[in-house]
C-alpha cells in the first residue's frame, strides 16, 4: 500500500522543514521581542513603527510575502543574502520572509504577556530608579515571557505549517516533495495523509512539550 | 446608557448581517460557474452512464485555466487554447454545442480525483499519459506529442544544445516532471529555481536572473505566443522527453472510444492543424505530426 514511498527522501524533506522552522523561530523570537519592546516604549516614533509594522505585515498573506522575497528582493533588486546558488538563496529568503511574518505574531503574543504584569511592578521599578530598558529587561519581560509560553507555542505550530509556503519559491521542503510525489504517483489521498502525519509528528510533541513548560513556568498570581 | 447598549448591539448586528449578505452575494456571483459546473457534472455523468449523450445536455470538461496557448480563462470569461479547441471539437462530435460545455478547472494534482468522482466527463489539460496515471484513469488519444524544451531570451546565443544547459540557471514549476528531469537527467549540474507557476520564471528570464525556462514545448510556445512576450523569447528546439497528451476519462468509460473517433476525425478534416497553427503558430513552434490514436511514444 505504501510502495509509492520508495525512492523519495521523505526524511530529508522534513529535515529542511525543521531547519526552516528552527531558523525562522529563532529569528522571529528576537525580532518579535524587539518589536514588542518598541510598541511599549516611551518613544512615539518607535511605538508608531512597531504598530505600523505589525498591522501591515500580519495582514499580508504569507504567500505574497514569500513570493515577494524571491521575485522582488532577489530577482529585481538582486538581494542574495550572501549566497551564490539558487538553493541557498531560496532557503535564506524563505527564512527571511517567514521571520518577517511570524515576528508580527510573536510581538502581539508578547505584548499581551506584558499586559499581564501588574502596573504596580513597573511603578515600583521606576520608583527605585530603574530606567526604561532596565524596567523592561529586568522586571517586565521575564514575567511576560513566562506567561506567554502557551500562545508562543501556538505561533510555533503555525510557523511549522507555514513553512510549506516556501515550496512556492522552490525550497525543497516537505510540501515541495509532496508536489513531486503527487505528480509522479497519482495517489493524492495517501500522499496527503503521509505528509499530514509527518507534520503532526513535528507539531504534536512540540505543542505537548511547550504546554508542559507553560504550566511549569507560569507566574502564579 | 442602558438603552444605548442594545442599540449598539443592534447596529453591530445589522452591519454584520449586511456584510454577510454582501459576502454571500459575491460568493454566489463568483461561484455561479462552479455550481453550474456541479449540476452539469451530474447531468453529464448520468448521460455518460446511459451511453447516449443527447443534444442540449451539458457536458463538463476539465481544462487548465492558467496556461496560455493550452487552456486559459481570459478576464472576460471566455476560454482559449489548444486543449480548449480540441475539447470543443470532441464535445461537438459527442453531440454537445459549444454553449453546452461547462468548463471546470483541472489543476494537475486534482485531475485523477476529478475523473474518479465523476465531477468532469473528460479532461483535456496537458495531461501526459503515464503508467502511474493509467492505473487510475483511462486515456483517449494521444492528441499531441510534446517534448520538454527550453525557452530562452531571443538574444541569447549561448544555449545551442541540451549540454549547454549544465552551467546555466534554469527555472521550472515545483515538483513538475520537467523539473525532475532536469535534476536527474538533462542537466544535473545546473542550478534549478522552482516556482509555483511559469509566470514567475518569466519575470526572472526577463531580468536575466534565469537563463532558461524549461517545460513542455507546447506550454512554452503558448507563453511565447502571448502578445506581451512576442519577440522577447525563443524556443530552444531540444526534444528532451516525450509527453503524450491524452484525454483523460473515467476508468472503463465508454467515452474513450467515442473521443478517439472524434480525434481521428479532427485530424482528418484539418481542424487539428488549424488549432495547432492558431495557438502555437506565433512562437515558431515546430509541431510533431498528429499522433496515431493509441500509440504512446515513450
Amino acid at each position: 500500500m505504501f510502495d509509492f514511498l520508495k525512492g523519495y527522501d521523505l526524511l530529508g524533506a522534513f529535515w529542511v522543514t525543521v531547519q526552516l522552522t528552527f531558523y525562522a523561530a529563532v529569528g522571529s523570537l528576537v525580532w518579535g521581542t524587539v518589536l514588542a519592546a518598541m510598541r511599549v516604549s516611551p518613544v512615539p516614533l518607535m511605538r508608531g513603527f512597531g504598530t505600523a509594522y505589525v498591522n501591515v505585515v500580519r495582514n499580508i498573506p504569507l504567500t505574497v510575502i514569500i513570493v515577494f522575497t524571491s521575485l522582488g528582493l532577489f530577482q529585481t533588486l538582486g538581494v542574495t543574502l550572501g549566497a551564490d546558488d539558487f538553493k541557498t538563496i531560496d532557503f535564506r529568503l524563505a527564512v527571511f520572509g517567514l521571520t518577517a511574518y511570524t515576528s508580527a505574531f510573536v510581538c502581539e503574543a508578547l505584548r499581551s504577556g506584558i499586559n499581564t504584569v501588574p502596573v504596580g511592578q513597573t511603578e515600583a521599578a521606576r520608583a527605585i530608579g530603574l530606567r526604561f530598558p532596565q524596567v523592561l529587561l529586568l522586571v517586565v519581560l521575564p514575567q511576560a515571557f513566562r506567561s506567554v509560553v502557551g500562545p508562543l507555542a501556538n505561533v510555533l505550530i503555525a510557523l511549522t505549517k507555514n513553512t510549506t509556503v516556501a515550496a512556492a519559491i522552490g525550497v525543497a521542503e516537505a510540501a515541495a516533495l509532496m508536489q513531486v510525489m503527487i505528480e509522479n504517483e497519482a495517489q493524492l489521498l495517501l500522499i496527503s495523509a503521509v505528509f499530514a502525519f509527518g507534520f503532526i509528528c513535528l507539531t504534536l510533541p512540540a505543542g505537548l512539550f511547550l504546554g508542559w513548560v507553560s504550566r511549569k513556568v507560569s507566574v502564579k498570581r | 446608557m442602558i438603552i444605548m447598549k442594545p442599540r449598539k448591539v443592534t447596529v453591530t448586528a445589522a452591519v454584520a448581517l449586511v456584510l454577510s449578505l454582501a459576502a454571500a452575494g459575491c460568493g454566489s456571483d463568483g461561484g455561479g460557474g462552479s455550481s453550474g459546473a456541479t449540476s452539469g457534472a451530474t447531468n453529464g455523468a448520468t448521460s455518460a452512464t446511459n451511453g447516449a449523450a443527447s443534444n442540449g445536455k451539458k457536458i463538463t470538461v476539465g481544462i487548465k485555466f492558467d496556461q496560455p496557448g493550452i487552456g486559459l480563462k481570459t478576464p472576460d470569461g471566455t476560454y482559449t487554447g489548444f486543449d480548449v479547441d480540441v475539447a470543443t471539437y470532441i464535445a461537438k462530435q459527442l453531440g454537445h454545442s459549444p454553449d453546452d460545455i461547462v468548463w471546470k478547472e483541472a489543476k494537475s494534482a486534482d485531475r485523477e480525483t476529478l475523473l474518479q468522482r465523476g465531477d468532469v466527463d473528460f479532461i483535456a489539460a496537458s495531461y501526459s499519459i503515464t503508467p502511474a496515471r493509467s492505473e487510475k484513469v483511462d486515456f483517449a488519444g494521444p492528441y499531441l506529442l510534446a517534448h520538454q524544451d527550453v525557452l530562452i531570451r531571443a538574444d541569447d546565443d549561448s544555449i545551442k544544445t541540451p549540454a549547454d544547459l549544465n552551467n546555466k540557471k534554469l527555472c521550472s514549476v515545483t515538483g513538475s516532471t520537467s523539473a525532475q528531469n532536469v535534476k536527474t537527467k538533462i542537466a544535473p549540474n545546473a542550478q534549478l529555481q522552482e516556482y509555483g507557476g511559469y509566470s514567475e520564471c518569466l519575470t526572472g528570464l526577463e531580468n536575466k536572473v534565469i537563463d532558461a525556462l524549461t517545460t513542455d514545448d507546447s506550454i512554452l510556445a503558448g507563453y511565447a505566443s502571448q502578445p506581451e512576450f512576442k519577440g522577447k523569447f525563443k524556443l530552444g528546439g531540444f526534444k528532451m522527453s516525450n509527453e503524450n497528451y491524452g484525454i483523460g476519462v473515467q476508468k472503463g468509460s465508454e467515452l474513450k472510444a467515442e473521443i478517439n473517433t472524434a480525434l481521428q476525425k479532427m485530424v482528418q478534416d484539418g481542424s487539428w492543424d488549424a488549432a495547432v497553427k492558431k495557438n502555437f503558430g506565433p512562437a515558431g513552434y515546430q509541431n510533431e505530426p498528429a499522433p496515431q490514436i493509441g500509440v504512446v511514444v515513450s
